[in-house]
């Protein structure tokens, strides 16, 4: 097959209607440009919004919570022994909320093959005080290397160093909102209570901004140790443990496996946070149904343009047909004048896609709710862009393949009798 | 005798819309190569879809048709495609160029079709054609912008570009006036003498076919009776 010949005749159509042909192109370039941007820009968005709580919720956490325990002594009684028991009355007997084992149970979940890694953490009540007035508040003791690598800790520091509460004895790191009302500034002391009554100094090293107003008009963050000394307990106490996993479809398996093997209350991220996968599918469902209704369209002006381009160039289809050029030849010739519109269209595309996706990004997007965001989030990964070329390829071809089925079915004695 | 390089046998063709008529009734001749023959005949006498059906373009018809000795009846499109590539050149009464390409461009493009020569032999090739038919100096002019006359003979030239056994021709003087229908007619006469190239002309113009080897005259779908004239008569 000689291809060169049939690559000119179909440069020599596209030249001789290149004004249709531009504009047949600029569709699919257009509607590329938005699947790019508007999907760039979603899934930013989309990332944006789950990192605000995904990135900082562990996919497993090990906890222990207060309440009745399961073993009660009815249970062992030979006399009820076939019977459910109804008895309503009991109450939590221990309110300890320490981890038992905690440091081999560390040790175990570092071993594993699945763990990215593992985060000890200690959860406080605490009571702040603003002059005669105590503010109720969280202290979380936390090992702020760990935290930073595993939840990104650091980029919700707005002042100070997540550091500085480890190299700093006694120090805190306070929510902005707390901060706010007790009016304390970096570098000044205040004082904590625990719910025991222990009073205790700190020296504020750092403000922290989650971007949930609620979340930092309470809480607070110190190291473990410090934490410990405050709550008069033990090295080694510790009430939650967090787990992130390599792959984080696997966490609600991984945490019934713990529950069962540490005796620990488990819970999954899929649990703890199921409303915010739900978002995300269903805004790049819409951005998916925007760009394929674009391409569509666009797939119609091409449709359109090659119907036109047949009609007016009948008699030249006649004579390539009459002077040797089959049917076949025909439909590649119409073919590859369709999938060269897709391919420069969508290269464009994907080249405006990208410029859209930069110029969008370039926007400023300030918001007191996510401090560490100063333009709007956009997601550059190529796996869009990918999707993009095909789809504009597979649409384009979809649009060539009838019109050129009709060219090479145009039957030359009709067309030359007809004159 | 020369070598027979057409020939039909029994040729029938029905139309069967909006009543069905018989417009080829029992066709039968040969051509020899070399030989220059027209065909005549009223309109709507079945000269034309005769043509047709020769030129394989038509398929639908029964009866049988050789074109060098081989028959092409039944034969799929890609082979009858080929069959006009190589075999078979056409001059119809409008032209049918590209007024995209050049002259030169529109002659070379069924030789670049045929593959059987490398681009630049094609091009000497077409060169050649447009030389002998005197439009050598419009070769790179595009085809949209010569005049009528000069577009039949760049259509003669690329129905001469593979050198094919037969030119078949659909009044191919019909859209010129007098005296480019008879510079037209001259070289396909020239052609015909220098190069011994068969030619099978359908027309309506008596002082054309006078001018030729043979004259088929047509009437409701038969044959009415071959004027032969001496071969070549005009070379003597």
């Amino acid at each position: 097959m000689n291809y060169t010949l049939i690559i000119r005749i179909a440069v020599s159509l596209l030249l001789a209607r290149w004004k249709q042909t531009l504009v047949a192109a600029i569709g699919v370039m257009f509607s590329i440009t938005m699947f790019i941007a508007l999907l760039g820009f979603m899934n930013g968005l989309n990332d944006l919004l789950d990192g605000l709580i995904l990135n900082r919720t562990a996919h497993v956490r090990l906890y222990s919570e207060t309440k009745v325990s399961e073993e009660q002594p009815i249970n062992n009684s030979s006399e009820f022994k076939a019977m459910h028991n109804f008895v309503r009355s009991i109450k939590p007997n221990n309110s300890r909320q320490e981890i038992y084992n905690s440091q081999a149970i560390l040790k175990a979940l570092q071993e594993d093959d699945r763990v990215l890694g593992v985060a000890p953490k200690i959860s406080a009540p605490l009571f702040f005080a603003a002059g005669t007035i105590e503010i109720t508040g969280v202290i979380n003791g936390i090992d702020p290397d760990a935290e930073s690598r595993l939840f990104h800790f650091d980029d919700y520091i707005t002042a100070g160093n997540s550091a500085n509460i480890r190299t700093v004895s006694n120090s805190i790191i306070l929510g902005k909102a707390l901060a706010d009302k007790l009016m304390a500034g970096i570098g000044d002391l205040i004082y904590v209570a625990t719910p025991q009554g222990e009073r205790f100094g700190l020296k504020v090293v750092g403000y922290f901004q989650s971007g949930i107003q609620d979340f930092d008009k309470a809480q607070s963050y110190s190291s473990l140790s410090t934490t410990q000394k405050i709550l008069g307990k033990g090295n080694h106490y510790i009430t939650d443990i967090q787990v992130k996993l390599k792959d984080l479809e696997l966490a609600p398996a991984v945490a019934g496996e713990y529950h069962r093997l540490f005796q620990t209350d488990t819970e999954d991220i899929q649990t703890a946070n199921a409303q915010f996968e739900t978002g995300s599918f269903v805004r790049t469902l819409i951005s998916y149904a925007v760009g394929i209704t674009l391409l569509i369209v666009a797939g119609f002006g091409i449709y359109n343009i090659l119907n036109m381009m047949i009609y007016e160039k009948m008699d030249s289809i006649a004579i390539l047909k009459a002077t040797g050029f089959s049917g076949a030849d025909v439909n590649r010739i119409f073919i590859l004048i369709a999938l060269s519109i897709g391919v420069s269209g969508g290269l464009s595309g994907i080249l405006f896609g990208f410029l859209a996706s930069a110029g969008i990004d370039q926007i400023p997007f300030n918001t007191p709710a996510l401090p560490t965001i100063t333009t709007y989030p956009v997601n550059y990964d190529l796996v869009y862009y990918a999707i993009g070329l095909s789809f504009s390829l597979i649409t384009t071809y979809l649009a060539g393949l009838f019109p050129a089925a009709k060219a090479s079915r145009i039957d030359p004695v009709v067309i030359i009798r007809g004159k | 005798m020369n070598q027979v390089i057409l020939e039909a046998r029994h040729i029938n063709k029905t139309f069967h819309d909006p009543v069905t008529v018989q417009i080829l009734k029992d066709i039968t001749f040969t051509v020899s190569k070399g030989e220059f023959v027209s065909m005549m005949g009223k309109s709507g006498c079945g000269k034309s879809t005769l043509l047709y059906i020769l030129s394989t373009m038509d398929t639908d018809f029964d009866g049988d048709l050789f074109i060098d000795q081989q028959s092409v009846k039944g034969r799929n499109e890609p082979y009858l495609a080929h069959v006009r590539n190589e075999k078979i050149g056409f001059v119809f009464q409008f032209h049918y160029l590209w007024n995209e390409f050049t002259v030169l461009e529109n002659v070379m493009l069924p030789g670049l079709k045929l593959n059987k020569y490398p681009a630049a032999e094609v091009e000497y090739q077409a060169r050649e054609r447009l030389r002998r038919l005197g439009i050598e100096n419009l070769a790179l002019k595009k085809a949209g912008q010569i005049s009528g006359g000069e577009k039949q003979r760049a259509a003669l030239a690329r129905a001469m570009i593979n050198d094919p056994l037969i030119i078949m021709g659909d009044e191919p003087t019909g859209n010129l006036d007098k005296k480019n229908s008879e510079i037209v007619f001259g070289l396909f006469k020239q052609m015909s003498q220098e190069l011994n190239q068969t030619f099978l002309v359908v027309t309506h113009d008596p002082g054309f076919a006078e001018k030729t080897d043979r004259i088929i005259e047509m009437e409701d779908g038969r044959i009415l009776g071959h004027n032969q004239r001496p071969l070549h008569s005009a070379k003597t």
